[in-house]
């Protein structure tokens, strides 16, 4: 999942912050409290999360825990491709 | 309506007319039908004539009966009719039939509290020769625009900034602190102006020059309080609409024919109905149509129009127009945008110029006054929220606030908390119903260069905001202090100017509002705010005053919010907008990193995602538009400035 870290914090560093983060981004920085994230971005992201990893997000599924920041976004995303892995509902 | 300029001379230096030319023929688009100069070895007073009352007599600048006071002024004061009866009573003889000499008979008997008598819209300087006095002043709300600075011992006066930049020494320089508050506030904080060392006059204020001394004192205060909570509805009702009738009828005072502006919208269609009642002949209206459904009202102004009987014109807009002529608009705006509202409207007024009008009528100021924008409805939901944080009903009432703003629909509630700011801190703030708008347009700054970062972080907008306010403004209560915010800001620095005066002016339309006469607002300002939004219902007193006069419709209609495509004006991912020159030449790496301003690696960023479609939120929406409307001031004023250019021809 290294790589899908790297992966997601590319995405949030360059979509939202055009690439100036002046602070390193951590792992469990909350999109919301840095102010990273509007209601757009929400919005960004999911489109983002179902391109790339060709996963299919339900509205309930739209919450901070599950996407307000990298660490809860690999939770997430490794739970979902999981499901997906073993042909259960996406 | 006109364009004014001016040069009072300090020390001993020579009083150049070509100089003063130059500054006025700069702004003769404020004044093509003719140009008059007074100069002694003091002063240069400069005018540029829109002629609409006593079209033969209204020359300026103007002077009283021995010659000893001067005038060069831009605007219309609608009750001179009654104060040059009273003038006349007391003995003035007058010469002409204008509401200019009204002002100079006015100052003679009333000297700088004369302005406390006008009901109008003006920017002026009297210049007072036996006391060697320059005397300025600007109207209460700020619809006419008035700037001012000194070089080498010389104050300079125009209305416009591009007339102060003509003359020889005054530097060219984007203020930071301004381009901070404007990345804030959509408006910079008078008097502050975008460009460092250029003031603006406040609107309500008047100011002197006498003995190389400056003062400038407030005449005139916005004041919520006390509230007149005994406000008993149907009173209400009747003395809106008496005051709102004779403001549209003294605003019908003109020797050229009057249209009015028709958006759709309650206001305008108001401003409409009373027209109507009070002309015999038919009424010439004006509209902009959007090709872009997403904006369009056309199907609201045909109902309109065709219910009021008017004789109406429409311009029907593209993304394509909008920015074909963006760098025209930033011309006459002279400051950086985040919205492209303002050019349809410089389109609607060469639709109006074309039609051969010079004057027009518009709802501007009845969302401020009465109670209508989004901005007081959402606060209010979020006050209501905050009272019972835990309610799980409370905040999807932010999403029936929005019905077009598709993503906000999905959102969840730990989402909607963060958004909309109701915290508890939160909650005392004395700019709580601005706050969610505020720290969405502060991220904007995550633009600009390295450079001016530090200058950034080391000035908090916000603070000198706090200073401006008056000392009552803590006590009055939140629907009334965002109200103020509106009014005293974004109307004057925003909609008046960069969507009213600079949109109109520039193809010699003048518009008069009759919803921003003083009297209209301060009766407005006692009204309890239950009564200007019930509930959520949004200019609920002026609805209730003017059934009959205007389509159901219309009447019943929720407010939609006047808007403009932004990005897709300038760049388009499916190639169906032309790509324009300077878009790509103003937001190139080499440009951006030359002109110091922003960063270029984030702007190219933000440039690839606007490409590949995919900017649809208002912040980079925002972003875009504010970066590239921050590089045609830097472009037309800083880099190269044209009206440096005719100085040096001249000399």
């Amino acid at each position: 999942m290294n790589n899908i870290a790297e992966e997601l914090r590319h995405f949030v560093v360059e979509n939202y912050l055009f690439g100036r983060s002046d602070v390193e981004l951590k792992g469990d920085d909350s999109f919301l409290d840095r102010g990273i994230i509007d209601s757009t971005g929400v919005l960004e992201l999911v489109t983002f999360l179902e391109g790339t990893y060709q996963i299919q997000i339900q509205d309930e599924e739209v919450i901070p825990s599950n996407l307000d920041s990298i660490n809860n976004l690999l939770r997430f995303l490794e739970a979902k491709l999981r499901i997906a892995g073993n042909g259960g509902e996406p | 309506m006109c364009g004014i300029a001016g040069i009072l001379r300090g020390g001993n230096g020579r009083l150049d007319r070509t100089i003063l030319q130059n500054m006025i023929e700069l702004i003769r688009y404020r004044g093509p039908d003719a140009a008059g100069f007074y100069t002694d070895k003091h002063v240069g007073l400069a005018h540029a004539r829109l002629s609409i009352i006593d079209l033969g007599g209204g020359h300026q600048p103007m002077h009283n009966e021995d010659k000893s006071i001067w005038v060069t002024y831009n605007g219309e004061i609608f009750n001179y009719v009654e104060l040059r009866e009273e003038l006349i009573g007391k003995g003035h003889r007058f010469s002409t039939q204008s509401d200019t000499e009204v002002l100079v008979h006015l100052y003679e008997e009333k000297g700088e509290d004369c302005v406390e008598y006008l009901n109008g819209q003006w920017a002026f300087a009297i210049w007072d020769s036996k006391r060697k006095k320059l005397f300025l002043s600007r109207d209460r709300l700020g619809v006419r625009p008035l700037f001012y600075t000194s070089t080498d011992k010389t104050f300079l006066f125009g209305s416009e900034i591009k007339s102060l930049l003509a003359y020889p020494g005054v530097r060219r320089e984007i203020d930071l602190h301004a381009l901070n508050q404007l990345f804030t506030f959509w408006v910079t904080l008078p008097p502050r102006t975008i460009f460092a060392g250029i003031s603006e006059l406040p609107p309500g204020h008047s100011m002197t020059v006498e003995n190389g001394m400056v003062r400038i004192r407030p005449y005139w205060h916005l004041d919520y309080s006390p509230l007149s909570m005994k406000s008993v509805e149907h009173t209400s009702i009747d003395t809106l609409l008496k005051l709102l009738t004779d403001a549209t009828k003294i605003r019908l005072r003109s020797d050229v024919p009057v249209g009015a502006y028709l958006s759709g919208g309650l206001d305008s269609t108001v401003i409409t109905a009373l027209m109507k009642k009070l002309t015999e002949n038919s009424i010439k209206t004006f509209s902009i149509s959007f090709e872009d459904s997403e904006f369009d009202e056309s199907a609201f102004q045909k109902e309109a129009s065709s219910f009021l009987h008017t004789d109406h014109q429409d311009i029907r807009c593209s993304y394509q127009d909008i920015g074909r002529v963006f760098p025209e608009v930033i011309w006459h705006t002279e400051k950086p945008l985040l919205r492209t509202a303002p050019a349809p409207l410089f389109l609607l007024s060469k639709l109006v110029h074309g039609h051969g009008y010079k004057v027009i009528l518009t709802g501007e100021g009845s969302d401020e006054i009465l109670g209508g924008y989004d901005v007081f409805k959402e606060a209010k939901i979020r006050r209501f929220w905050g009272a019972y944080p835990s309610s799980r009903m409370r905040p999807l009432l932010l999403k029936k606030l929005y019905p077009y703003l598709r993503n906000l629909q999905s959102q969840p509630e730990a989402y909607l908390r963060a958004f909309f700011h109701v915290g508890q801190e939160d909650l005392k703030s004395p700019f709580f119903s601005h706050l969610p708008r505020w720290e969405l347009t502060s991220k904007l700054k995550l633009f600009l260069s390295d450079d001016i970062k530090s200058d950034v972080n080391g000035y908090d907008p916000l603070a000198e905001l706090t200073k401006l306010l008056p000392s009552n403004y803590f006590q009055w209560d939140g629907f009334s202090q965002a109200q103020y915010l509106e009014s005293m800001y974004l109307l004057p620095g925003y909609i008046l100017s960069s969507q009213g005066d600079r949109m109109a002016m520039a193809h010699s339309v003048e518009g008069r509002f009759p919803f921003l006469d003083y009297r209209v607002v301060e009766f407005a300002a006692r009204i309890p705010p239950r009564l200007k939004m019930r509930v959520l219902n949004e200019k609920y007193l002026l609805k209730q005053a003017v059934a009959g006069l205007i389509p159901p419709a219309i009447q019943k209609r929720p407010k939609q919010p006047y808007r403009a495509p932004d990005v897709k004006s300038f760049i388009s991912a499916d190639g169906k907008v032309r790509s324009h020159e300077y878009v790509e030449e103003l937001l190139s790496p080499k440009r951006i990193h030359d002109d110091g301003i922003f960063d270029h690696a984030a702007v190219q960023k933000l440039v690839a995602k606007a490409r590949k479609g995919q900017v649809i939120g208002i912040k980079d929406n925002m972003a875009l538009v504010g970066i590239l409307s921050t590089q045609l001031v830097v472009d037309q004023f800083i880099n190269s400035f044209s009206g440096r250019e005719l100085n040096e021809q001249h000399s």
